[in-house]
């Protein structure tokens, strides 16, 4: 994991994007963009927060990113392919939105603190963590695995928003413990999508950072759909003009290009962790599979749009990048395939080898120093379940 | 051996003060807390000595305080809420219960969520809607908080402070009707010296029928029993403080030993915290009982007009009423 993490270790140099320079002409109204879909290059460009937007990474490291995003995309396949089999009750796909998670997810740095929805899996493998992990959340063998604390990535959180707050509040504490103001100070950062940026709490994180001038990175991944319900369902303006209403920068990148999803979150958190405050992103993208394994995309969108979509694959494009430039070969591509074909043999292997729980684990970790009540409760399935015969627990 | 008179009230701005002196992770947050020292004065004084860092005046939005106490408690610190009102928590239910209520489980005991949410609760004050309310039964129905509630000045100065440095996340219910009783607090008694935070008392030992009650039914349970008295029958109070987890067992000592029991509390009775100790106390003490166990609570409606609020509150002649009833099986 973490192999060629550009802009964290690999790197010698600073983050690449951060520019004081003034806006050098107007403020785009379109996405920040550095790979467009055909893999072009673009040099640097202004965001709607006036900021000049460019990377500089190395060959290595370009090819590290196309790496992650390939390994995101099967993993993401196989457990898909698992809830198809049974061997998943449900899977929240990340399929179209690698380029925002693994974008955002690199530009983080070890100390920074990100609180996830459920379907961040590319930025829990940016993060160190082990693929398994999210997957006995939605097998039924636990709520998700990992440390929290060890890994500087949070539970996954099912109610919409609900961890934009603890997000800010995390955020405040590193403020309250001194960890900014310096270049190697902490930042948070939250992620969620377009429904929910209709949710209260999302709109009460947003105040809350601004008047307390938080070190936190609000990452908005527009996957245009709430399940069936489409944006224009949740605003009538730009998601990321929000950001004004509450007092501090807001910015649309195209969620589909690696590079600028790495470029504005770098700088964003650059700024949060100098005391420079909160911001909003708004990475514009596209959720191509489900909402979840348990709804029919056909119902609510269109093919035409499905196939528009397509043709701005953050893969693709990356790919056309890597071979133009001559930055890969067919070699590398195969190599790079046949690794995240190993991965996903191996990932399913250790799913359908995932124990079931002991029923009476169902008492753990209610209350830190447990309870007299549970500890009866607990006596009581015990007993009952030795009184079947032959009963193996 | 300092031991003072103090209100409720000042006993618990005593006891958050020693909070705030004993741990430097411990932070105060709320709408209106600093400054103005909270609308009830419980937190008065307290920014003013501690710094805005420590007690931490809020924007107005209830689900806030509470996610960003969440994320403050992940990050390692003690945060302690306000809740200006009863009626004022709905908006951060979600917060409490999804979040605050599961996350040490949900993440198999790798986060701790020690934090506080005080509830100034319950009516007797001639307040407008939403400011007389009593949400125990929401909150104690929810595995993973702790519920509890003091009666009187010495508890309210224990009991914060064993909340505050407890790793539970702890819905503390402040009786706002009681604020301005006062009682004997002795300061210097240590804090593991203080009875339980997770236990009942009897507060006045009885032999002939047990009444159960909590926060602002204390005092009513504790008058009617000297009424009671008078007429030659003595009852047996119990405070059950802590409200969820329940304490049953001084419950059903003393319900074993009076063989009758009453339970009084404020909140509507459909579904009350007085349906659950009932069923627990026929499961429990089936044999020893001379009556049913009977409530006496608030009406299944919401919380009347102030001006009517007198015929809502369980006062001394529904106990003693409910009493005389459970001598007539």
């Amino acid at each position: 994991m973490a192999k060629g993490d550009p802009g964290v270790t690999a790197r010698g140099k600073r983050a690449p994007s951060r520019s004081k320079r003034p806006a050098a002409g107007q403020p785009s109204s379109e996405p920040v963009q550095l790979l467009t879909p055909e893999g072009d290059r673009v040099d640097s460009v202004v965001g709607q927060d006036g900021v000049e937007y460019r990377v500089d990474f190395t060959d290595a490291e370009y090819r590290s990113l196309y790496r992650d995003l390939v390994l995101v995309r099967k993993l993401d396949a196989e457990a898909t392919a698992l809830q198809r089999q049974g061997e998943l009750g449900l899977w929240a796909s990340l399929l179209g939105q690698e380029a925002a998670q693994v974008g955002s997810g690199r530009a983080l740095r070890s100390q920074d603190m990100a609180f996830p929805t459920y379907r961040e899996h590319g930025v829990l493998y940016c993060r160190g963590i082990d693929p398994i992990m999210p997957l006995g959340l939605f097998r039924g063998v636990d709520q998700g695995g990992w440390d929290p604390n060890e890994f500087k990535f949070n539970m996954y959180t099912i109610v919409i928003g609900a961890q934009t707050l603890h997000a800010t509040g995390y955020a405040m504490g590193v403020t309250m413990d001194g960890k900014t103001g310096s270049e190697d100070g902490e930042a948070v950062i939250a992620y969620f999508g377009d429904g929910a940026t209709s949710q209260g709490d999302v709109n009460e994180a947003f105040v809350w950072a601004g008047v307390f001038n938080a070190p936190l990175v609000f990452f908005c991944q527009n996957n245009q759909y709430a399940i069936s319900e489409p944006l224009e369902r949740q605003t009538r303006i730009p998601l990321y003009q929000r950001a004004a209403g509450f007092g501090f920068p807001g910015v649309r990148v195209d969620g589909n290009d690696v590079l600028a999803s790495y470029a504005v979150t770098r700088h964003a958190l650059d700024n949060a962790r100098l005391g420079q405050g909160p911001a909003l992103i708004e990475a514009y993208t596209y959720r191509m599979g489900a909402h979840t394994t348990s709804d029919d995309p056909t119902r609510y969108r269109i093919a035409s749009e499905v196939e528009a979509w397509q043709a701005k694959d953050p893969i693709a494009r990356m790919r056309a990048f890597l071979t133009r430039q001559q930055l890969a070969d067919d070699a590398f591509f195969a190599e790079v395939d046949e690794q995240a074909r190993r991965e996903a043999v191996h990932l399913r292997e250790r799913v359908l080898e995932m124990p079931n729980p002991e029923p009476v684990s169902m008492f753990d970790h209610v209350y830190p120093h447990g309870s007299a009540e549970l500890d009866t409760q607990r006596e009581g399935l015990s007993r009952y379940l030795e009184s079947f015969e032959g009963s193996v627990h | 051996m300092a031991t003072e008179t103090l209100t409720v009230g000042k006993a618990l701005n005593t006891g958050l003060r020693r909070a705030l002196e004993s741990d430097p992770k411990v932070v105060i947050m709320g709408e209106d807390v600093g400054k103005l020292g909270g609308v009830f004065r419980i937190t008065d004084g307290l920014q003013k000595d501690f710094g805005d860092q420590r007690v931490i005046d809020t924007p107005l939005a209830e689900s806030g305080i509470i996610g960003t106490a969440v994320g403050l408690a992940i990050r390692g610190y003690r945060p302690v809420c306000e809740i200006q009102f009863d009626g004022f928590v709905y908006p951060a239910y979600d917060q409490i219960v999804s979040q605050v209520a599961k996350l040490h489980y949900r993440s198999q005991g790798k986060v701790r969520i020690p934090m506080v949410i005080r509830i100034p609760y319950g009516g007797g004050i001639g307040a407008v809607e939403h400011h007389s309310e009593s949400p125990e039964a929401y909150f104690a129905h929810t595995a993973g908080l702790k519920v509890v509630t003091c009666a009187n000045p010495q508890d309210a100065y224990s009991m914060i402070q064993q909340a505050v440095a407890s790793d539970d996340p702890i819905v503390f219910l402040e009786p706002k009707r009681r604020y301005w009783e006062k009682g004997p607090v002795d300061l210097d008694a240590p804090l593991s010296g203080a009875y339980p935070l997770h236990a009942a008392r009897v507060v006045r030992p009885g032999t002939d029928a047990t009444v159960l009650a909590y926060g602002p039914m204390v005092r009513v349970a504790l008058d009617a029993a000297t009424a009671a008295a008078e007429d030659g029958r003595e009852l047996e109070v119990v405070d059950l403080r802590t409200l969820s987890p329940l304490d049953l067992g001084a419950v059903y000592e003393s319900v074993r030993r009076t063989g009758r029991c009453v339970v009084v509390h404020e909140a509507p009775g459909n579904l009350g915290l007085g349906s659950e100790i009932a069923a627990r106390i026929t499961e429990e003490c089936f044999y020893s009982l001379e009556a049913p166990v009977l409530r006496v609570t608030g009406y299944d409606t919401p919380y009347p007009a102030s001006r009517v609020e007198e015929e809502y509150l369980p006062d001394l002649d529904r106990v003693l009423d409910a009493v005389d009833r459970t001598f007539g099986w």
